[in-house]
């Protein structure tokens, strides 16, 4: 057994009592998961009626439009939040004080209202009619702001050797954001930056309270007007759905770590930040944890 | 303003729904995040694995989904009947213990080899190595980012308001639906969620101080 902060390699009595407690504990979580099935088969939930929905064509169109309509508007909040989280980032370094101000603001505002609100009022607001837009914005609003800090967390960790390096060549103030620390700190940051953007394509669900047709809306729709045996097919539906969403996310992660791992062998000054970083809950980054630049594995985790 | 005072009692409700759900489910997420924890570093190989898999599942799943399946997969598997604002806290609770698992995991392995050994030296078992010496190190790490995670969570519980919890996102509904004009409700509305997520983070940053000790 690999060394553990916790424990040594067992010996004989330890293996023998953490083979009863691997047995015990394996069939309490079977019993768990078995009750589960039992019961939603008692229901009827997974009769073959149910799941044979997904063979119908109809049904299978409106899950590919579905996810097309999620990856539109994901790929809209994506290029967004990226160029709001440039332009805030740069604002809240820069040399004047107003300026400063007013993306610090905006930025802390935005970041502590619940992702939904913001939609939500967008909607309402200014964008009834174009809810693809309204969704977009809304995630663009909020990402944006959770980016700029990423960002900024990146060019201050640039080693200051770089900008004093840079001054003093001559470059203007805009070269050496451009062309110094903006480069350096979007490459250290690249895994957090796509961890938030897993984070922003798990939001697009958030749309279907403003009734997007995305994948989750469509979800949905789908259980709630397909009746099999006068049950609504909710059960199988949701597993269906969840599956895609889940390796939807799961690629996008599975991207932020080989960036990881692929920036680690690379030797330069300043080190790759995690890709586990964001502890956003869904839509939530309130913290960032800016790992791999001052602490071992996850644990030093900078808090705005 | 006007909005705020011919409405007050709808939004003092949705305040004080917001905080309830929020607590109730902190809790379930601290109990059930440091359960998986345990799990997650134990040495049972099944355990580990059934930690693994939440956490993997979970943070991968968005919350609105999850609020759907506890809305209508749970109820058929468990008691009909719960209550919104029992299911919502559960689903809220659950989603963010594969946060706080992930944050105590971590925080755990800051802590200093030596103090384990140390420990086993002196006889201690797992249980009492994880109780006496590492949980107690770890809390002081596991601070900052748990802070950040239960704001997270506040903010998410927004979503439960769209499933018929009382809480803030609901009177912005509400109030919309019956016609106001959308800036004042929703700056109101964030003003509700700043109170909360500023005493949140003060709270948590008192506990930091009076945890720190030098090392």
């Amino acid at each position: 057994m690999s060394a553990s902060v916790l424990y040594d390699a067992p010996g004989p009595k330890a293996v023998v009592r953490n083979r009863v407690y691997a047995v015990v504990g394996s069939l309490v979580l079977l019993a768990l998961i078995a009750l589960a099935i039992v019961r939603l088969a008692d229901k009827g939930h997974l009769d073959y009626a149910m799941w044979d929905i997904f063979n119908y064509s109809g049904i299978r169109q409106n899950i590919a439009d579905a996810v097309l309509a999620t990856l539109k508007a994901f790929g809209l909040a994506a290029v967004g939040s990226l160029v709001l989280g440039v332009v805030l980032a740069v604002a809240r370094l820069s040399d004047h004080k107003p300026v400063r101000w007013a993306a610090t603001a905006f930025i802390e505002l935005f970041r502590s209202i619940p992702l939904l609100i913001t939609i939500y009022a967008v909607w309402i607001g200014f964008l009834t009619d174009y809810s693809m837009w309204a969704l977009a914005l809304g995630l663009s609003i909020y990402n944006g702001c959770v980016q700029a800090e990423v960002l900024r967390a990146g060019i201050n960790a640039v080693p200051r050797g770089q900008r004093e390096a840079a001054y003093a060549l001559g470059l203007s103030k805009t070269q050496v954001m451009a062309s110094v620390l903006m480069p350096q700190a979007v490459r250290a940051m690249l895994p957090t930056i796509i961890s938030q953007l897993v984070v922003t394509l798990k939001d697009t669900s958030l749309g279907f309270i403003i009734l997007y047709p995305e994948l989750l809306q469509t979800a949905r729709l789908i259980a709630s007007n397909t009746q099999v045996k006068g049950e609504y097919p909710y059960v199988s539906t949701i597993v269906v759905i969840g599956s895609i969403y889940v390796a939807m996310c799961l690629l996008l992660s599975a991207l932020a770590t080989w960036i990881e791992k692929r920036g680690r062998r690379a030797k330069t000054g300043i080190a790759m930040g995690t890709a586990v970083a964001p502890i956003t809950a869904d839509g939530s980054a309130s913290g960032l944890a800016v790992t791999g630049l001052d602490g071992p594995d996850g644990a030093s985790t900078t808090t705005n | 303003m006007n909005v705020l005072l011919d409405h007050f009692a709808e939004f003092r409700d949705g305040f004080i729904g917001t905080v309830e759900i929020t607590a109730v489910s902190s809790v379930i997420a601290l109990v059930l995040g440091l359960l998986l924890a345990g799990f997650r570093v134990s040495p049972v190989p099944p355990l580990r694995f059934f930690g693994t898999a939440w956490v993997t599942l979970l943070r991968n799943t968005p919350l609105t989904l999850l609020f759907l399946v506890f809305f209508f997969v749970v109820p058929e598997i468990l008691f009909p009947g719960m209550s919104p604002f029992l299911l919502g806290s559960l689903a809220l609770g659950f989603y963010t213990a594969s946060f706080v698992c992930e944050a105590v995991r971590s925080g755990i392995s800051t802590v200093p080899l030596g103090q384990a050994e140390a420990a086993r030296s002196l006889g201690m078992s797992f249980t009492q190595t994880l109780r006496m010496i590492v949980l107690p190190q770890a809390t002081r790490t596991v601070i900052p980012p748990l802070s950040s995670i239960f704001i997270a969570l506040t903010k998410n519980s927004a979503i439960a308001g769209a499933f018929s919890v009382t809480e803030l996102f609901g009177w912005q509904k509400l109030l919309s639906d019956q016609g106001y004009d959308i800036v004042p409700v929703f700056l109101w509305v964030a003003f509700g969620y700043l109170i909360i997520t500023f005493a949140m983070s003060g709270l948590f940053r008192l506990l930091e101080r009076r945890m720190e000790v030098a090392r």
